[in-house]
């Protein structure tokens, strides 16, 4: 028993090398959850008309993502493969339940805004995708900083499109009206000429817009690393 | 003739994918080739067409307060709906491994994703919502499927054809599929003021 407790801390204690560390910051750029392994569109396009929804989004779905790949990779080797997906939604929903609970007594007017999307992780495919391809085959500590690692790289594509779709949508960031006709504590843009005269674009707010905001992301990101373009 | 009009109303006017954008992954990821996404679409079909009547006994015989509990279950609502969901698309698995390896092979990582497919789950809470009976939840369930599966044929067949174009090169594959997901969800935004009523 002691010799397989050092035989594990030599092989992947809670060390923090180059692997690690690559761990973090691969799903930041060439291995990012959306624009790359295509996983957790629908959230993203649900909660990413306003920049402060798609932050606590983000938030949950890290928290949820990181403790479900260190409990799935806890017990990977004691699931069958015949009724994985079972116990695997079980932990999730766990979880999910877990941060629902703590946003309706942390802030109820966001759980308001936010509660079907926060019920919806459960369907999050990035979740499921990821316990699928990392959890089940390697160590704790690794999967979970996995987990914490691609739910930055989420967050960060979320926050991404929020701001577009907030900013040319509401003409606001954040919830503060920058552009078009209304007033706000910190400026008044209808009495400043050169503030008022844009006009919100609706399509912004509509489905398709994140469609084409994502899409454009997409074709930036490849641009600036080619390695990634697939053929087909 | 009302069974006729759900299942035209689920299938076009309220596409699962295509006007909700519901089950994304899955449709963006095996739509490459028009024969994968046939596969997957029967397998969603399938899916969908079972595992609605299934949810709405749940709901209406086990969660309801008329139930054999006498109370309100509905907040068991979401995990009853996945468990069910996950145990037949593990039931599905099975299947198509015995059945079909190549499809088994070709489909990977995206069929037990269909569990997590929003478009099953979104569509039993959507049954729950509308208040629909046996026979229409079952109509909205094969409908709603039929509808995610003419999407995802149509993406594919669109993406095949699309290679001969000139596209810019980062844009090709994936960011093209986005950018003709977002046009054709406008193109069928404008089928939702249809009223299916009037359509007998």
């Amino acid at each position: 028993m002691a010799e397989t407790k050092v035989l594990e801390k030599k092989e992947s204690g809670l060390s923090f090398g180059k692997a690690e560390r690559k761990l973090l910051t691969d799903p930041l750029d060439s291995n990012n959850p959306i624009t790359v392994q295509v996983l957790g569109i629908c959230s993203a396009l649900a909660v990413t008309t306003l920049v402060s929804k798609a932050f606590v989004m983000a938030i949950a779905v890290m928290f949820v993502l990181a403790f479900s790949n260190l409990i799935t990779s806890f017990l990977r080797n004691s699931i069958p493969k015949q009724v994985r997906m079972i116990v695997q939604l079980v932990i999730i929903a766990a979880l999910v339940t877990v941060v629902e609970l703590t946003l309706k007594a942390a802030s109820y007017p966001i759980f308001k805004e936010l509660s079907v999307f926060i019920g919806l992780i459960i369907t999050n495919c990035i979740i499921m995708g990821r316990l699928e391809a990392y959890a089940m085959s390697n160590r704790p500590w690794r999967a979970f900083l996995d987990g914490i690692g691609n739910g930055l790289g989420y967050g960060i594509i979320l926050i991404i499109v929020a701001v577009v779709r907030e900013f040319f949508g509401k003409g606001a960031l954040g919830g503060y009206k920058l552009f078009g006709p209304g007033v706000d504590f910190l400026i008044d843009t209808s009495s400043i000429s050169w503030l008022s005269w844009y006009a919100p674009n609706n399509l912004f707010v509509l489905f398709p817009s994140a469609m084409f905001v994502i899409g454009i992301l997409i074709w930036i990101h490849r641009a600036w690393r080619p390695n990634l373009v697939d053929i087909s | 003739m009302e069974l006729v009009n759900i299942f035209i109303k689920s299938a076009f006017i309220e596409n699962l994918a295509l006007a909700y954008f519901l089950g994304m992954c899955s449709y963006l990821a095996v739509s490459k080739t028009v024969k994968t996404a046939f596969g997957l679409g029967l397998a969603v079909i399938f899916v969908l067409g079972i595992t609605m009547p299934i949810n709405w006994m749940i709901e209406n015989y086990l969660l309801a307060d008329t139930g054999p509990f006498g109370t309100d279950l509905t907040f068991l609502r979401l995990i009853l709906f996945i468990a069910v969901i996950a145990s037949m698309v593990q039931l599905v698995e099975m299947v198509i491994e015995k059945v079909s390896p190549p499809l088994y092979n070709s489909l990977g990582i995206f069929l037990p994703l269909i569990t997590v497919n929003c478009a099953i789950l979104g569509g039993s809470l959507f049954m729950v919502s509308k208040e629909y009976n046996l026979s229409e939840s079952i109509a909205f369930g094969l409908g709603g499927g039929f509808g995610w599966f003419l999407a995802i044929i149509a993406i594919a067949a669109i993406r095949e054809k699309i290679i001969y174009s000139d596209v810019p090169p980062a844009l090709r594959g994936l960011g093209m599929a986005f950018i003709l997901t977002g046009l054709m969800g406008m193109a069928f935004m404008s089928l939702m003021g249809i009223d299916p009523s009037a359509i007998k």
